[in-house]
């Protein structure tokens, strides 16, 4: 394993796994807060202010407990034993998306609220059925829900008490940058961790701005269409 | 939708990476020092190429690991707690138990060395004149072999864990090797460390070896195999082969040959008497 080249495809393999994890988390995140959220703002249930107080306070869920309780039930000897998941890619997606479902959820909520206060009425009237109108609200808030995926992939990207439970740290398995980063730390290499860390920062970075410049073209062109 | 694709975009990514590709895999539960000092790194390359195996190591403390292999999330296990082991073993998850190889524990400590220690062998006189001199002590406190050695020690230099834990120069940090290495580095404090970590460890700071060649600072390592009868779903077959590997004369060769800034970190024992 000596050699830079070895060194080079080890790092890349690294931070391919994370961005891959990461992405892979938000996605299923969204694909669930998305209409989660909205429909939070247009359609009144019972219990749907508890639903709310609850991903408002999951906000701050410690990833480490999200990562305990994961562990303990994807173990052999857990209720979802039988996956085989723990120590895999799988269960830190799983984690992953956990910690980044109440972020998007709530923000999401957020704008859909707002938005709902103001055209609420005017979709009501025009006819429009629970389901079309949660997603007229989503197209309306499209630009909050950029903000909002993009706060759940911080959240995923930067994460490392979770990943680095059911993940295992299992090098070129199972490692990511964060959990990279925690065990240079403990090898006393710190100007390595340090690099890693600015490569990492990097990325979310340039993430950041790809996201938007796309959205900034989306939306001239949508203008372009009315 | 897009989210749809862009989930399954990346889970084809995931799938691509090279280290997921298909092919025997073991999960060994072994301990950070096994990890940290680049011993399984250098080793494992020689032991895939020739048995086509992967071994995943997840490296925690002795403890941790020894409570994964126990719930039945590791194939093997690769650690260095002569009584945990022990226990291990007589609650019935352990098959074999072979030693693979040795280090020794080092106490190492500040240049100012507040508690006047360098340079002697004696581990219990040293923490004793620790302990008269209040220097600072940075305990891992995790369980791990290296954590149940250093309590082995003070029991030895007449102070109980309870009573150790009032003080405030006795610092239990609860975290790995590394952890306990910076934070002895920043406060100037002494610690216990095996030789392997200690010799790989880039952030010395004023720290150095204080005592060593201890007799009662030995540290070996074990592998241990797990009873089929309690651990059916893990991949023992594959795991023996592992395990048979490591106290061959090939990985004894390579353990041997694994080496620190050319000092040799890890004494091949295969065929050490119990």
């Amino acid at each position: 394993m000596s050699g830079v080249e070895g060194a080079v495809t080890e790092f890349l393999q690294i931070i391919q796994l994370s961005l891959g994890v990461s992405f892979a988390a938000t996605a299923i995140a969204t694909a669930v807060a998305l209409p989660l959220g909205s429909a939070l703002a247009v359609v009144d249930f019972p219990g749907r202010r508890a639903v709310v107080v609850l991903a408002n306070a999951f906000f701050g869920l410690p990833p480490v407990v999200v990562g305990l309780i994961l562990y303990l039930a994807l173990s052999r000897s857990g209720p979802l034993g039988l996956l085989g998941w723990l120590f895999t890619p799988a269960a830190m997606i799983v984690a992953q998306a956990l910690l980044a479902m109440p972020i998007i959820t709530a923000l999401v909520h957020r704008a859909s609220e707002r938005a709902w206060a103001r055209y609420g009425d005017e979709l009501i009237c025009d006819g429009a059925s629970r389901r079309q109108a949660i997603l007229q609200i989503l197209a309306i808030i499209r630009a909050d829900i950029i903000t909002a995926v993009l706060a759940g992939f911080g959240r995923t990207v930067s994460e490392v008490g979770a990943v680095i439970l059911v993940g295992g740290n299992i090098r070129g398995a199972t490692r990511t940058m964060t959990t990279t980063i925690a065990l240079q730390t403990s090898q006393g290499d710190l100007s390595l961790a340090l690099a890693l860390g600015a490569v990492l920062v990097g990325i979310s970075i340039s993430i950041s701005a790809t996201v938007f410049a796309l959205a900034g073209r989306a939306r001239t062109a949508g203008s372009d269409e009315t | 939708m897009r989210a749809i694709r862009i989930a399954a975009a990346a889970l084809a990514l995931i799938c691509a990476a090279p280290a997921m590709a298909a092919g025997k895999s073991i999960v060994l539960a072994s301990t950070t020092s096994v990890e940290a000092s680049g011993l399984l790194a250098a080793i494992l390359p020689q032991f895939t190429a020739r048995t086509g195996i992967t071994v995943n190591v997840v490296a925690q403390g002795t403890g941790k690991a020894i409570d994964t292999a126990r719930r039945g999330d590791a194939d093997l296990l690769l650690v260095h707690d002569p009584e945990a082991e022990q226990q291990f073993m007589d609650e019935g998850h352990g098959a074999t138990r072979r030693q693979i190889a040795w280090n020794d524990f080092i106490i190492v400590g500040p240049d100012a060395d507040p508690a006047k220690v360098r340079g002697g062998n004696d581990s219990v006189a040293a923490l004793k004149a620790i302990a008269a001199a209040k220097s600072p002590f940075v305990s891992r406190g995790d369980k791990s072999g290296t954590n149940a050695a250093e309590l082995r020690l003070w029991k030895l230099a007449a102070q109980s864990p309870d009573a150790l834990g009032k003080e405030t120069w006795y610092r239990d940090i609860g975290g790995g090797m590394g952890q306990a290495l910076n934070a002895a580095s920043a406060m100037a404090a002494y610690t216990l460390s095996d030789r392997g970590t200690w010799l790989s460890f880039n952030n010395k700071g004023p720290l150095g070896i204080a005592i060593e060649g201890d007799s009662r600072l030995l540290n070996r390592y074990d592998v241990i195999e797990l009873s089929p009868s309690k651990h059916a779903a893990s991949k023992l077959d594959d795991a023996k082969v592992f395990a048979d590997w490591l106290v061959s004369p090939d990985g004894q060769q390579a353990i041997g040959a694994f080496k620190v800034g050319g000092q040799q970190l890890f004494v091949p024992s295969a065929s050490a008497p119990r």
